[in-house]
């Protein structure tokens, strides 16, 4: 399976606010979260690509992530002070 | 409302492999608004989709026999994921959509499915609180849209991107273009610059000798970067793009460009040095060009790619004017 760099996800979850709706297991296309006891877990963390289709639908706001697309031209492009569109 | 087919015409196989390269991209839309497909009736479902045609299109092609709504959402032609990451696929548009084409009178239920892939760019309990439609997240794939219909329900296969070598495959030509419109000014400088000061004597020799070895061990690179990373992705080493497209450039690029060097210059005297300069520009440029392709695949994270770009343009960087100066040192100074 194809798997990016680890340790460096941006990703967090608040246990406490989290009331198992699960949600944000089902929208995550990684996989990266699952239903434990009630309660959201992250069980493959270096497999989140900070997309945020969990946190945008956390009605609880118990996850969080550095909402981003990881493409380098869009990175490059947005460093000379271009519009981010060039991956898209 | 307008009606639309499940099958594809000539048209929209031509428009698909037209899109595929890059030509008329972003005017590649339908225009937004609800669609019917079928005979639907107020109690018939609605899949929300993208104004991208292609992405229209491949939702539409799956829905043959079934009776359902479409609401297409204007997302300036840009597919559901990669809207969904600006937010133009996003709740402020769905909502706005659903209020446009007055939904609540079309439909007694009040329910909407969404492709997975849409869930970046909508918030599914604000959408309910400002609507009063539920959003409800279908699969990843148009192709699984029939079976979540019957049984409502997503396997946990449906729910994962997956990255196969044909979708791979159907996204080199974005990649080869951008790199060739580069490519070209590079090889011209360097044909140029090796026609004028090569050892060939004449313009018209260095021009046949030096020059088109430039030009391979260039098109060596956008090859290993633009083509075989995509096409090899899972199987070459390294999990930074940047690294598979090194080992590839350094596997695949070099012997090709050294071919060339001894086939159509010389590998005898000091004439190697040409096409060791040559490898390491080469491996440099298909590392960079294979950099390129994370924003096309389905599985790199923003802060992953930064760290990646930190640590790979440094040394893509030095090995590119390395390469660069002893080639046109060696063949303007080593007779």
């Amino acid at each position: 399976m194809l798997r990016y760099l680890s340790d460096v996800t941006t990703l967090e979850l608040d246990e406490d606010l989290c009331t198992g709706c699960g949600t944000c297991v089902t929208v995550c296309p990684q996989r990266v979260l699952r239903l434990q006891s009630r309660k959201a877990v992250i069980a493959d963390r270096d497999a989140c690509m900070e997309c945020s289709a969990c946190a945008t639908n956390c009605a609880e706001g118990a996850v969080s992530v550095r909402k981003g697309v990881g493409c380098a031209n869009a990175i490059i492009v947005s460093a000379f002070g271009r519009r981010n569109d060039a991956c898209c | 409302m307008p009606r639309v087919g499940t099958a594809w015409v000539r048209g929209d196989h031509l428009g698909a492999a037209r899109v595929r390269w890059g030509i008329g991209r972003y005017d590649y839309r339908v225009a937004p608004g609800l669609y019917a497909i079928g005979e639907p009736d107020e109690t018939s479902p609605v899949l929300v989709t993208a104004n991208y045609k292609l992405s229209f299109d491949t939702l539409r092609r799956e829905l043959g026999g079934l009776d359902l709504f479409v609401l297409v959402l204007e997302t300036m032609g840009i597919n559901v994921w990669c809207a969904a990451g600006k937010g133009t696929f996003g709740t402020d548009e769905l909502c706005t959509r659903i209020a446009a084409v007055e939904l609540d009178q079309v439909v007694s239920h009040r329910r909407l499915i969404l492709p997975q892939l849409g869930a970046p760019g909508v918030a599914a309990h604000l959408v309910k609180g400002r609507t009063g439609f539920r959003v409800r997240y279908g699969p990843i794939e148009a192709r699984d849209v029939p079976r979540y219909l019957e049984t409502r329900r997503a396997s946990e296969e449906m729910r994962r991107k997956q990255f196969p070598l044909r979708e791979r495959a159907v996204l080199v030509p974005m990649e080869l273009v951008p790199a060739l419109k580069v490519a070209v000014v590079l090889i011209a400088v360097m044909v140029v610059y090796a026609a004028a000061l090569g050892p060939a004597g004449t313009f018209v020799g260095g021009l046949a000798s030096h020059g088109v070895v430039a030009a391979v061990a260039v098109l060596a690179a956008v090859l290993c970067g633009a083509v075989l990373t995509p096409l090899l992705l899972p199987w070459v080493p390294g999990r930074a793009f940047s690294t598979k497209g090194a080992l590839l450039g350094l596997a695949i690029g070099a012997p090709v460009t050294f071919l060339a060097q001894w086939g159509l210059s010389s590998l005898a005297g000091w004439r190697w040095v040409d096409g060791a300069g040559l490898s390491l520009l080469t491996a440099a440029l298909a590392s960079f060009i294979a950099m390129n392709f994370t924003g096309s695949s389905t599985y790199t994270s923003l802060s992953g790619v930064e760290k990646e770009m930190r640590r790979a343009l440094p040394p893509q960087a030095a090995a590119a004017v390395v390469g660069l100066l002893v080639w046109g040192l060696s063949i303007a100074l080593l007779r």
